[in-house]
């Protein structure tokens, strides 16, 4: 919403300046945006008296003058045609900025010739686009400053515009008269009188109108009133002026007048050409399929339910949002149809999504617009009308009647103690609301018809805090819900969130957080991409599905780096992913890439590269981290987006993963655009089982007296063996003995034939009670050679 | 004859220039057939009054030789150590090996860390940290906050929209524009009295300079018998101060939200000196949150009585807030994952905040 300071002082009488008047805008809860004022950057031009005007010795369109200015006469060369002796100028002495021309001005030589200044234009001040000549003025003194001659003589060209955000609720702010009240509440001057109009007509309105039954409750009232004899056309300057600063084209005064009157009350009005409406205008709900080209020239279709208004012809306007072209009024018309009409803000609201158009009038509408001013602003409009474009004025025609929902609320005065926390006299809680227009009877507080927003007893607490400024608001302490130390309030999972992002990044990852959304491409590579999580309305393509897993971004994350140079990279990232796009269809992951190497060539020879083993041994140390249960199974068969035979999933059994490490697939990697390998883990801390025992004891410490004994052993078996099976096998030798079994080293092919290899472990004895004795050692080593080799199909290696 | 022993072996020893040496004069004095042992062997031999003038002396001289050979082994030890010493030496300046891959520390994003500055802060006042859905239902996230169908509102929150498949006539679910539908969740599933926070993504279709179409909110909602809004203002002062370490005065203005009434924008004063933002002092202004008492509706929404509860509800950016506090220029690049910047303005995986060692 904008407006000028000039407009608002139609409506409040202030002594105060644009500054002090933004400021407490903002205060009051109508923030502004913007204050523009043009009177600042014509500070420094000052008025000057021609004394003499010469041809310049070496050009003929040039003049020498000699200038009385504020720093004595000074010589300056001017080309304009009506500079001569004898009148009074603007000038620009050197060091002015004239911002038409984006120069600074400096004493310089024209033609040989010096000169001091320069004398301006309308356009080189942006005043106006005028640059025949320079500016004559027909009075001021030598040296006074040009903007204070302005605000004197000609207040409109400096006019300071301010520019505020309104806030849903504040439909009444949306005229410049509800500002000015505020301001006027807050003690920051007067309010004016209402303007008032009475007019009687002289002869029936030939136009009648009515309301559909169907509509009513759509389009309760609409009055109009027709005006013979006007004669249209550019609208005065002070209109033209008030309009171009906040940013409409004057298009002609009846045009103009119902801008004004959106603005300056918040009252939109559409006028027609009476000659071309035919017939009686009809307020109806749409039966949907019309067709009507509106004042913005574009073709529009109604839907169903959609308020129209039509004559004997057809449908003319679309009610409340834009009026039709056919009917629209031009230079040419002499009679004119004044609509002054309220409508249900929902139904405009609808239709205006539906029709999707954008206009002063739906905005108002919408929000809400005074229903106890319809007819008042028809009238107001109408005595406009007859002073800027002259005319007859019919008698009204009405049908409904205004939709004036009486509201009271009882003020309680000690709410603005308990709720905001701010003492306020009563009396002066019940003044602030009394010059808002609320009228007090006993505690009951009626609502003025311009505030639907106010609905209850909360809203006349927030009138009174806002009018006392929230800015003398003390603080008050909160005590705690009870004394002590405060108890712990994170939840098991989201601290197994913040173990497993520490301990990541103390492995050297460095975490990322990348958009919930991806492309569908990249969605589909990891099982997502469907139309259940998608966006209707997505800000890309790049950005259309919700992700199925972090590893696609990680991947891009990933890609972009790499672009950047940045080859060996460990990433990850802790967020939701999705499943589907029902609300609750998601699940917290963690995931980790690596790719490149594990670090830039070094001296030592250590740097290589990275491996599933890398990926392997960092998930587990945040597996354990994370309280996972110390066994698990390693099992094979992940999702496709795995390398088939080079991942495992960390399992509770086979149905119960708690994370996937490994390889990328080739193809993926290929698809994401990444030529070096990848090994990434992802985990889903939620499924990993809370511990059962929730205390804070540990499990006694058993520590065996009696040294343990290892035994190393190797054995040759086919390629496909797994580590596992060997392990495995040897610690179901002896399950009380065995205390723990390692694998050291593993060999493939050679000596042994290009499908065998040959894994070394090592066996720990723990001895319990008393020292083992050679022979149990021996039988403890059969048992493990036996089990071993029939698990796994090897031989003990001689 | 014991004085030439003593004389011939100490001089040896003390002359002896390598361990072995020195072993072959232990062997040759006072091993099994060292001099010195056959000596002592021939003190049978003797008068006892010889015996007890010449025992003593004995074993005097064999504890004298031990010793000798002891320290003279120790300074031989000595010596080759040194010896050694001189030619052992390393080029210290080359750089030293990584850790278990070799590469440069990890980092914690800087949402991570406000995160946890935020939670840190506002569990010391009783504030519990709920979360939620982030595909929201549009009751939620619109009509639960007084937010109806129609509200101007709900347009200029360029909400996400989901897809909805042909059929399901169902009002489209949403990417919640706010955290504050969790607000609802938790009164619903906690009733009065409430403290929570509630951290997350939020989600608005709008993308520039200084917006990106995801963003963090922390949200705050207190509820009791008597939380005023000067209650808001003092927890909002209190964790500003806490959360920049140094003292921070807020002010409010009057503003509108459909879910808050009275409602207020907050700023933090702040300078401006220099192109740079400095909180806690200056007489400038920034506004950084959104505030205000619970709306009835609200209350009613989540199953709690107006008549009996009422409390405040506050909503900032985390971004925002980091962005300020680190001196970070620009939120795009928050999710850029731009490694260098990961590296710059991440922090380290020790640095936990805690309110004991300021956050």
């Amino acid at each position: 919403m904008k407006f000028t300071l000039s407009w608002l002082r139609d409506h409040l009488e202030t002594e105060a300046g644009v500054d002090e008047i933004a400021e407490t805008l903002t205060d009051l809860g109508l923030e502004v945006e913007e204050v523009t004022d043009p009177a600042a950057r014509l500070h420094d031009f000052t008025l000057g008296f021609v004394e003499s005007a010469e041809k310049h010795p070496d050009a003929d369109r040039l003049k020498v003058c000699q200038v009385a200015t504020d720093a004595g006469v000074k010589q300056i060369i001017c080309g304009a045609p009506n500079a001569r002796a004898g009148i009074t100028v603007v000038v620009a002495r050197p060091g002015t900025y004239v911002p038409g021309i984006d120069t600074t001005i400096q004493v310089g030589k024209i033609r040989g010739v010096e000169s001091h200044g320069m004398m301006a234009s309308e356009r080189e001040m942006e005043l106006s686009d005028e640059h025949s000549g320079i500016i004559e003025l027909p009075s001021g003194e030598v040296g006074q400053r040009f903007s204070d001659w302005l605000a004197t003589n000609d207040p409109t060209r400096i006019d300071p515009v301010i520019e505020i955000a309104i806030t849903p609720n504040r439909q009444d702010a949306l005229g410049v008269r509800g500002i000015a009240r505020d301001l006027a509440a807050r003690g920051l001057g007067t309010l004016k009188p209402a303007p008032e109009a009475r007019i009687e007509g002289s002869f029936p309105c030939p136009i009648g109108v009515t309301i559909d039954d169907d509509a009513l409750s759509h389009a309760p009232h609409f009055a109009g009133r027709l005006i013979r004899g006007v004669t249209n056309g550019p609208s005065p300057a002070w209109l033209q002026a008030r309009l171009k600063a906040i940013g409409l084209r004057p298009i002609s005064a009846l045009v103009d007048i119902t801008n004004f009157f959106t603005f300056d009350r918040n009252r939109p009005l559409h006028v027609f050409d009476a000659v071309k409406v035919t017939g009686d205008l009809r307020v109806h709900l749409a039966r949907g399929g019309e067709t009507l080209e509106a004042l913005d020239e574009r073709s529009y279709t109604f839907p169903e339910g959609a308020l129209a208004i039509s004559d004997d012809r057809g449908v003319e306007s679309i009610a409340g949002i834009m009026g039709g072209a056919p009917s629209g009024v031009s230079d040419e018309t002499t009679d004119v149809f004044v609509e002054s009409a309220w409508w249900d803000l929902v139904t405009i609201a609808r239709t205006g999504r539906a029709m999707k158009i954008h206009s002063d009038a739906r905005y108002r509408f919408e929000r809400g617009v005074d229903p106890a001013f319809t007819r008042p602003g028809l009238d107001l409009a109408t005595q406009m009308i007859l002073d800027l474009c002259g005319g007859e004025a019919s008698e009204a025609v009405e049908a409904g009647a205004p939709a004036i929902e009486e509201r009271s609320y009882r003020l309680d005065t000690t709410r603005v103690q308990s709720l905001v926390g701010m003492e306020i006299a009563p009396d002066a809680q019940r003044k602030t609301l009394e010059s808002l227009g609320f009228k007090l009877d006993g505690d009951m507080a009626h609502v003025p018809t311009w505030r639907r927003d106010v609905q209850g007893e909360a809203d006349l607490v927030e009138e009174v805090a806002r009018m006392a400024s929230l800015t003398h608001l003390a603080p008050q302490p909160m005590p705690r819900e009870r004394p002590g130390v405060p108890a712990p309030i994170l939840t098991t999972g989201q601290k197994a969130e913040q173990t497993a992002r520490r301990t990541c990044a103390a492995l050297g990852y460095n975490e990322v957080v990348s958009y919930s959304f991806i492309d569908k491409a990249a969605a589909a590579l990891f099982a997502g991409g469907n139309d259940a999580s998608m966006l209707e309305n997505p800000i890309s393509s790049e950005m259309s599905h919700l992700r199925p897993s972090l590893l696609p971004g990680l991947l891009q994350a990933a890609t972009r780096n790499m672009k950047r140079g940045q080859p060996d990279l460990a990433l990850f990232e802790v967020g939701t992913v999705f499943s589907g796009g029902e609300p609750g269809e998601q699940a917290v992951q963690m995931a980790g890439i690596l790719t490149g190497r594990t670090g830039p060539k070094d001296v030592h020879g250590s740097a290589r590269a990275v491996d599933l083993f890398d990926a392997k041994a960092d998930l587990l140390a945040i597996l354990g981290g994370l309280n996972a249960p110390a066994k698990t199974q390693i099992l094979r068969g992940g999702e496709g987006w795995w390398h088939p035979g080079r991942h495992g999933r960390v399992c509770l059994g086979p149905k119960k993963t708690l994370a996937v490490f490994g390889e990328l697939h080739p193809r993926i990697l290929r698809a994401m655009g990444i030529r070096t390998g990848a090994v990434a883990f992802t985990i889903w801390p939620d499924e990993i089982p809370v511990p059962r025992n929730q205390g804070h004891a540990r499990a006694p410490l058993e520590l065996a007296d009696l040294q343990a004994v290892e035994r190393d052993f190797a054995f040759v078996v086919d390629a496909d063996v797994e580590a596992a099976t060997i392990v495995n096998a040897a610690q179901g030798a002896d399950k009380a003995l065995i205390d723990d079994v390692r694998v050291f080293d593993q060999f493939v092919g050679g000596a042994l034939g290009e499908d065998k290899k040959s894994l070394a472990i090592t066996v720990r004895l723990q001895p319990r009670g008393e020292t083992l004795t050679d022979a149990q050692i021996e039988a403890v080593a059969k048992a493990v050679v036996a089990k071993v080799e029939k698990a796994s199909g090897g031989t003990l290696r001689g | 004859m014991m004085d030439d022993l003593r004389t011939k072996y100490l001089s040896q020893i003390d002359t002896a220039s390598t361990e072995a040496a020195l072993e072959d004069l232990r062997l040759a004095a006072i091993g099994k057939k060292g001099e010195v042992s056959l000596a002592m062997r021939s003190l049978g031999k003797m008068t006892p009054e010889e015996r007890q003038i010449e025992g003593p002396r004995l074993n005097a001289l064999k504890d004298e030789i031990t010793s000798a050979i002891a320290a003279k082994k120790a300074a031989l030890e000595d010596a080759a150590l040194e010896e050694r010493l001189r030619h052992e030496w390393l080029d210290v300046t080359l750089p030293g090996r990584g850790g278990a891959r070799g590469v440069a520390e990890g980092s914690v994003h800087p949402v991570s860390q406000v995160w946890e500055e935020c939670t840190a802060i506002f569990a010391d006042m009783g504030f519990r940290v709920a979360e939620g859905p982030q595909v929201e239902s549009d009751w939620y996230n619109f009509d639960a906050l007084n937010i109806p169908d129609h509200h101007p509102a709900r347009g200029e929150m360029d909400t996400f929209y989901m897809h909805r498949a042909a059929g399901d006539d169902r009002p489209p679910h949403v990417l919640r524009t706010h955290t504050s539908p969790v607000q609802i969740r938790s009164m619903q599933e906690h009733g009065a009295p409430l403290r929570i926070i509630c951290p997350g993504r939020v989600y608005r279709a709008d993308f520039d300079q200084t917006h990106t179409p995801m963003f963090h909110q922390v949200e705050g909602l207190a509820i009791g018998r008597d939380i005023s809004m000067a209650n808001l203002k003092w927890v909002l002062e209190e964790f500003f101060t806490a959360f920049f370490g140094t003292k921070v005065r807020t002010r409010f203005r009057a503003s509108h939200f459909p879910f808050t009434e009275p409602s207020a924008e907050v700023d933090i004063q702040c300078s401006f000196e220099g192109g740079t933002v400095k909180v806690g002092e200056g007489d400038g202004w920034l506004e950084v949150l959104g505030s205000g008492m619970v709306h009835p509706h609200v209350l009613r929404a989540g199953g709690i009585d107006p008549d009996e509860w009422q409390g405040f509800a506050f909503g900032m950016g985390i971004d925002r807030i980091a962005m300020l506090k680190y001196g970070i220029p620009d939120l795009r690049a928050f999710f850029d994952s731009d490694l260098r910047w990961l590296r710059h303005y991440g922090f380290s995986a020790l640095q936990v905040p805690t309110l004991r060692a300021g956050v």
